[in-house]
């Protein structure tokens, strides 16, 4: 049941993402429409024309100026957005890298949805993992909920005066983004309290032009500047425990954090899962838990920066696990796995599998679950590809 | 004193203790049955139930079958698959079984409530193992001008039988739901669920 004296309300994944921009204070959106997004940028549109959300909303031609245009209005220190999938991603690769360069604090929400051809729709982290090397911090939810929390968390981490990095938020396509389920509503004045307003060091001053992402030969500050990008990425984790503890004291909430263990205390055997999925993993987790068996569950939220030290502190004592990828990559194994993997190198020896599932929107049954579990308590290792052959 | 609180609210509702249900809607396109499975969720939301709603997204057009999914609970719903094998089965159209095993993965004695005159779908081989509820959707949907002729809208008249027959959730949050989701004809929407209501029956 319910708390039933608290503000729920029903709704998609989109709908939770276009309420938590408003709720954020965000002042400026440009984005360009693609299934399954396109309801986030209907909605924001909508609440902009009836003047029920206070920003600015540019139309453009395109994903690549839909980011070119939130940098410009980042820069001049207004709170901005934009919301995008699958080929509209990789459409703006080039300037996702450029924000992140100049250290704007943009959030872009991210409906994740299979890279073509084959053309496909549906849900896959393809799209997002491609970008995992650009310097956007990445924060992967699991429910609608989430889609909401995961906006305002995100702004809070980003603009961080230590930080100063672009994320972006993931839900699942059509899973959660076109699937209604009750959400708390957060209250806008705590929000906007929790979030205060956007103090950009750097922005736009016409009364003391400078230049910004100037030419940096080898000997200037090129590389020191990488390096402070990367440890800002990295003290980021720490931040975010922080910043989740307050919110959630804030909005009596219940949000896990950079990684969530479920039934991990006494565990012998875990998956690590990112996503949606990991809603249908805990329901199996609890009937094999009813039949006695010791497994557990480590979901990723935060999964740039690679929250290692906490992954490794659930691990440890596991005598095997398995790691979910649900994109398509080209390394020698799917790349949740290798950054699990490398973040325990040295550290623990484990069997681990690596299981690939749900790529294009694939269903991943309780059946499927199960199957994965049995493998890793059989000491399965290497790549496994889950729930494939045509039928 | 809060636990006599709770125990008169729980009271008040419905109880599936810890069991949830699944209905699986199936319509063509044009029909509603997207919206009827966010009209059922919203229902079973405001009785306090947890819930989610969500269609089968394919290449819609209308005509074309449509599928539709709605899980209720007591407790928060952690599937996120698809419906393999649900409580329910609602049917929008009766033509339908003639390309799609609809029954596909119905529970033994589970329900299909089926928009259909009781004489159509009497005695059909396909569904003996199952209760089977009628109600002709289409000469409601059209007696209260919802959609038109040709192409009547019967999502509502269909949840309003649904309300009597399920035990699941009532008629009054059924009301309440299809005044939130109705986009225009809200009286004649309203009447259409009453009248399902009264005239479903169980064969």
């Amino acid at each position: 049941m319910r708390n039933m004296n608290k503000n729920w309300n029903i709704m998609t994944g989109n709908e939770a993402v276009a309420l938590a921009t408003k709720l954020a204070g965000v002042r400026f959106v440009s984005a360009y429409p693609i299934t399954p997004q396109t309801a986030i940028v209907e909605k924001i549109a909508e609440m902009v024309a009836n003047e029920k959300m206070d920003a600015k909303f540019i139309e453009v031609e395109s994903e690549h100026s839909a980011m070119a245009s939130v940098m410009g209005s980042e820069l001049a220190g207004v709170r901005s957005f934009t919301a995008s999938s699958s080929h509209g991603i990789l459409y703006m690769h080039e300037m996702l890298n450029w924000v992140a360069g100049m250290r704007l604090p943009i959030l872009m929400a991210v409906v994740n949805r299979s890279i073509g051809p084959p053309w496909n729709i549906w849900a896959d982290h393809s799209d997002t993992m491609i970008q995992r090397d650009t310097g956007w911090m990445q924060l992967y939810g699991e429910s609608n909920q989430e889609a909401m929390d995961t906006i305002i968390l995100g702004y809070k981490l980003a603009e961080h005066k230590d930080i100063l990095l672009p994320i972006m938020v993931m839900q699942d396509a059509f899973t959660l983004s076109h699937t209604s389920e009750p959400v708390e509503i957060r209250d806008e004045m705590v929000v906007r309290e929790f979030l205060g307003d956007l103090n950009l060091p750097f922005k736009i001053d016409t009364n003391r032009p400078m230049g910004y992402g100037s030419l940096m030969p080898p000997d200037g500050p090129f590389m020191e500047l990488k390096m402070d990008m990367k440890k800002s990425m990295y003290s980021a984790v720490d931040r975010f425990v922080e910043i989740t503890k307050e919110f959630n004291d804030l909005f009596d909430a219940n949000f896990p954090g950079p990684v969530e263990g479920f039934m991990m205390e006494d565990a012998d055997y875990a998956l690590i899962t990112l996503g949606s999925i990991s809603s249908t993993a805990k329901y199996v987790v609890r009937n094999l838990r009813n039949q006695g068996k010791k497994v557990g569950l480590l979901r990723i939220l935060l999964y740039r920066p690679f929250p290692k030290d906490l992954v490794i502190s659930y691990l440890r004592g596991l005598k095997g696990f398995g790691v979910v990828d649900r994109s398509s990559t080209y390394g020698p194994y799917g790349s949740l796995y290798m950054d699990v993997i490398s973040s325990i190198y040295g550290k623990l020896e484990i069997p681990a599998a690596n299981f690939v599932a749900g790529l294009g929107g694939r269903d991943v049954r309780v059946k499927d679950f199960e199957e994965m579990f049995t493998k890793i308590m059989e000491g399965e290792e290497g790549e496994i590809w889950i729930n494939v052959g045509v039928k | 004193m809060m636990n006599l609180v709770i125990y008169l609210f729980n009271f008040s509702i419905w109880d599936l203790g810890n069991k949830m249900y699944e209905i699986r809607f199936h319509g063509r396109g044009g029909q509603g049955a997207v919206t009827a499975s966010k009209i059922l969720a919203t229902a079973a939301f405001k009785e306090g139930k947890w819930v989610t709603s969500f269609p089968f997204y394919g290449t819609e057009r209308r005509g074309a079958p449509v599928a539709a999914f709605t899980r209720i609970d007591n407790n928060k719903v952690e599937l996120r698959t698809q419906i393999y094998s649900p409580d329910t089965v609602i049917l929008l159209d009766k033509s339908l079984m003639n390309i799609i095993n609809v029954t596909d993965g119905l529970k033994e004695n589970g329900l299909i409530l089926i928009n259909s005159r009781k004489n159509d779908v009497l005695n059909h081989p396909e569904l003996k193992k199952f209760k089977v509820a009628v109600v002709d959707a289409t000469s409601i949907a059209i007696r209260n001008r919802l959609g038109d002729p040709a192409h009547p809208i019967v999502n509502t008249a269909i949840l309003g039988a649904y309300a009597k027959i399920s035990g699941i959730v009532k008629l009054e949050s059924i009301i309440e739901a299809t005044k939130d989701l109705s986009p225009s004809k809200i009286n004649e929407n309203i009447n259409a669920v009453k009248q399902a209501y009264d005239e479903v029956e169980v064969i």
